[in-house]
């Protein structure tokens, strides 16, 4: 019979493939195994590069930085994973806390300036990017809204329904830790609640969507990175926005890192520092400044022109590493039903 | 090849123990997900019991339920009205209009919302139309509203197949009775009609129902927070994951409730069926002055499911200002996910057929209550396989973990039922008879399973491929959990970038995911016609 021979080899065929397909799925181990908290749409592009400047093949899992981050501590000591590259200290300083990080070589470490650096070089900064109001002109003024002073005046209830947030991204979640570190637990839950009380808009992760929605009108303000709106602007140069930067050293002017760090599981650390120190390299930081509108972290970089340069904001004095305590202020967001 | 022969060699001296071995085999490994979930919450011991108690997760509960009930209801009346206005009315161009109609099944529901929030969001395609009449904003779209209308939408075809179905196989001579017993068409649509039809929008209501429980992505998009979007955020944004697993198994227990509520439905369904009756074809109603309502009807139903959403993704693909920042990748990941539904499917078949012929063929209460076990893939959604398969490959198994074959097996746990509902059925309908004819003419039992088992089954198993094959394509949330590094597929090329931000570039690999899905579509068609 024909046919039952068609599907006797079929069934063959299907054995083969799920024996083989483990081996190949296996890594080789030349391969240098990347998980990256940052989106593929914007360090894709860098990454690429270093497999093209060095030969060194690399594969990347992307995902949200806290959530890469667990899945490392997860998988613990099983962990494929040789760099941990995420866009925020406090998720690094939480790997470093559960000694999942080795210590880089000083040569790499010490480029960048003590501010955006692990004091014990278990991680390093590699670019910057500050915390802002971004808002619609058009519609603050049509509204007859006020900016804020402080981050803290959101939870007004003239603003009520009208800010936006992402309270699951990464960044959100180390300006919450920024709050409980300078302003104290209490007050920076009782921030949360507020906020939700407000009925603050939630765009989960992605920030892009927030910035979208304040362009398009949707909603007139909210709380964000400053580097998405340059992005937009380069597609749309007519999008109604604008960044309005807390002053007075407020908690809201946050200034955090991208960083990155070699695990102390990886099987081939050498090429992991090669990748960190390539990302330190004016290659990269040029990259960064110029094509993900970050501010870079060492020095010699022409800074691109259309960011407002780091000395003239008014950052809130707080020290990087001691945002790590990512574990309480998860706990807090969710409980607040920021999440929800 | 030859561990398969010994196995079957089992079969033929002590009848069905070798199946019976395979067949557990095959049940404990997909029980794995439920014993890791189970394991991995109850680590948690009391701080678990207290997070579940807090007032969080019954607002979670409520949000599903509700959606669940809003889900149903409207994708009932919507599915049943359509299936009827197709089968028993005189509404021109029926077939074009009926399989238009059933096109929304093979858009995922993340590309349904992704487009349906670009058209009626607020500030979407159709306020841009209306800007000009001074309207600036339209009512919010996202929560409770979007994720009903998404899922709605999207839904409602499997209400139109089971009731189309009943209205093609109905007594025609009940309805007639009515008719000379002076009733009006209306009260024989409530009195005769309905009443035969309950027992197919029951079935098309529990499969909704189970849909809507497990619905990630217009859950996600639309922002509502029912379970799939609760367990998910609560997984990224939580360094203690046991709260995801709690909150996954809350889940569970609640679509288990709906699958014993479907089994006993369906049970009960049987002892409705009317037998062949007559089925004569009687003439078609005349819609008369309905006719433009009803077409009316039909054409708002297309739109919105099926032509806005397609339109919009050509819209995308087109524009030549789109230009990607990033390699999508398109090629590559059409072809993973080709290879992976195609081998998902396989397997899925291959693993159905021992449990099918154990459930049919056997008397033993055990073996069937067992089997019973593996259709747990319905109440598993694949948010909850993906989490419970991560806890167990990062820590029990780091070979598999990450890997090509531990997708297929979630997978595989996901939509077994989908092979076995196949096989079984068409196992049903074959006489054990041949089966031991060729037993006494001594053919051994692979020679027996090629040919005369598969033979006759061939065709629905075929059907069950297809409908597995057509699922694994638009899969979201298994896959992104537990696809190996560097894996990827449309599904996960369209969410990398609506999360980017990126809404253009879902467009061509919206196609096609949906292009693909369609010739699974085909060939479900197919074997229909094969069917007669």
């Amino acid at each position: 019979m024909r046919f039952s021979r068609m599907i006797f080899l079929l069934i063959l065929l299907t054995c083969v493939v799920l024996a083989v397909a483990p081996i190949s799925a296996q890594s080789t181990p030349e391969t240098l195994t990347i998980y990256s908290g940052r989106g593929e749409s914007l360090v894709g592009p860098i990454i690429t590069l270093f497999t093209e400047t060095t030969g060194i093949p690399v594969e990347v899992v992307y995902g949200n930085t806290a959530a890469v981050a667990n899945q490392i501590l997860e998988e613990g000591a099983n962990s494929p994973a040789d760099v941990y590259y995420g866009q925020d200290a406090g998720a690094l300083g939480a790997l470093a806390k559960a000694d999942m990080l080795a210590t880089l070589p000083a040569e790499i470490v010490d480029q960048v300036a003590p501010a955006f650096r692990s004091p014990d070089g278990l991680w390093v900064g590699t670019s910057a990017r500050a915390r802002v109001l971004v808002y619609n002109p058009a519609l603050v003024e049509e509204l007859g809204l006020e900016l804020p002073a402080s981050i803290l005046d959101l939870t007004d209830p003239v603003y009520k329904g009208l800010v936006g947030w992402a309270p699951e991204n990464a960044s959100f979640q180390a300006q919450v830790t920024a709050l409980r570190v300078l302003l104290g637990e209490e007050a920076a839950a009782q921030w949360l609640a507020d906020m939700v009380a407000n009925e603050t808009v939630g765009f989960g992760s992605n920030n892009t969507n927030l910035y979208l929605a304040v362009a398009n009108g949707e909603i007139p303000m909210g709380i964000s990175n400053h580097y998405y709106m340059f992005g937009i602007l380069a597609d749309n140069p007519e999008a109604p926005l604008a960044h309005h930067f807390f002053p007075g050293k407020d908690p809201g002017s946050l200034i955090n890192i991208a960083g990155a760090g070699v695990l102390a599981t990886s099987d081939q650390p050498e090429a992991a520092q090669q990748f960190v120190a390539f990302l330190l390299s004016p290659v990269a930081q040029q990259y960064f400044t110029s094509q993900t509108y970050e501010y870079p972290v060492i020095d010699g970089i022409i800074l691109n022109p259309l960011l407002t340069p780091l000395e003239t904001i008014e950052v809130p004095e707080i020290d990087l590493s001691d945002l790590d305590d990512l574990q309480t202020t998860l706990t807090m967001i969710e409980e607040s039903g920021a999440l929800d | 090849m030859c561990l398969l022969d010994g196995l079957l060699v089992m079969t033929i001296r002590t009848r069905f123990t070798g199946l019976k071995v395979i067949s557990f085999l095959i049940i404990a490994v997909v029980s794995l997900p439920l014993i890791y979930l189970v394991l991995r919450a109850s680590a948690s011991g009391i701080d678990g019991i207290n997070y579940l108690l807090q007032p969080r997760t019954l607002t979670i509960l409520s949000n599903s339920i509700l959606l669940t009930i809003a889900v149903v209801i409207a994708s009932a009346v919507i599915g049943t009205l359509f299936a009827w206005i197709t089968t028993r009315t005189n509404l021109p161009m029926r077939r074009v209009v009926l399989i238009l109609g059933l096109m929304p099944m093979v858009i995922p529901s993340y590309i349904g919302a992704l487009t349906l929030v670009a058209a009626f969001g607020p500030v979407g395609y159709l306020q841009q139309i209306l800007e000009p009449l001074g309207i600036r904003r339209l009512p919010e779209i996202y929560g409770f509203f979007g994720a009903s209308f998404a899922i709605t939408i999207f839904t409602y075809p499997y209400f139109v197949l089971p009731v189309r179905a009943a209205l093609l196989g109905m007594d025609r001579s009940l309805e007639e009775a009515a008719q000379s017993l002076g009733c009006s068409r209306w009260q024989i649509f409530w009195r005769v009609t309905l009443p035969a039809l309950r027992p197919s929008i029951a079935a098309g209501a529990l499969l909704t129902a189970l849909y809507t429980l497990s619905d990630f992505g217009a859950v996600m998009v639309m922002r509502y927070n029912a379970f799939a979007r609760a367990i998910y955020v609560t997984y990224n944004s939580s360094f203690d994951r046991s709260r995801a697993a709690l909150l996954a198994l809350v889940l569970v227990a609640l679509t288990l409730l709906l699958v014993q509520l479907e089994r006993r439905v369906t049970h009960k369904a049987q002892t409705y069926r009317a037998g062949k009756g007559t089925t004569t074809i009687t003439k078609k109603l005349r819609l008369g002055r309905w006719q433009i309502p009803a077409f009316g009807f039909c054409a708002v139903l297309i739109g919105i499911g099926t032509l806005l959403p397609i339109g919009i993704l050509l819209g995308w693909a087109l524009n030549p200002h789109v230009i990607s920042p990033i390699d999508m990748k398109l090629g590559e990941a059409s072809w993973s996910a080709v290879t992976t539904s195609v081998l998902t499917a396989v397997v899925v078949a291959l693993a159905a057929l021992p449990l099918a012929i154990v459930a049919r063929r056997t008397t033993s209460y055990w073996s069937r209550r067992l089997v019973n076990l593996t259709y747990i893939g319905n109440a598993l959604p694949g948010i909850v396989i993906g989490l419970a398969l991560v806890f167990f490959g990062a820590n029990s198994m780091p070979a598999l973990y990450q890997t090509l074959p531990l997708l297929i097996l979630g997978y595989t746990v996901r939509f077994l039922p989908y092979g076995l509902a196949a096989t079984g059925s068409a196992l049903a309908g074959v006489n054990p008879a041949f089966d031991e004819t060729a037993q006494s003419l001594g053919l051994r039992p692979w020679q027996r399973l090629f040919r005369v088992t598969i033979p006759l089954t061939w065709a629905s198993i075929i059907a069950g491929m297809a409908l597995v094959f057509l699922n694994t394509m638009k899969e979201l949330p298994t896959t992104l959990m537990l696809s190996p590094i560097g894996f990827v597929t449309p599904a996960t090329r369209i969410w990398m970038a609506s999360e980017a931000g990126m809404l253009a570039l879902i467009g061509l690999p919206g196609l096609i995911l949906i292009g693909l899905s369609c010739v699974g579509l085909a060939i479900l068609l197919w074997r229909d016609n094969l069917k007669g």
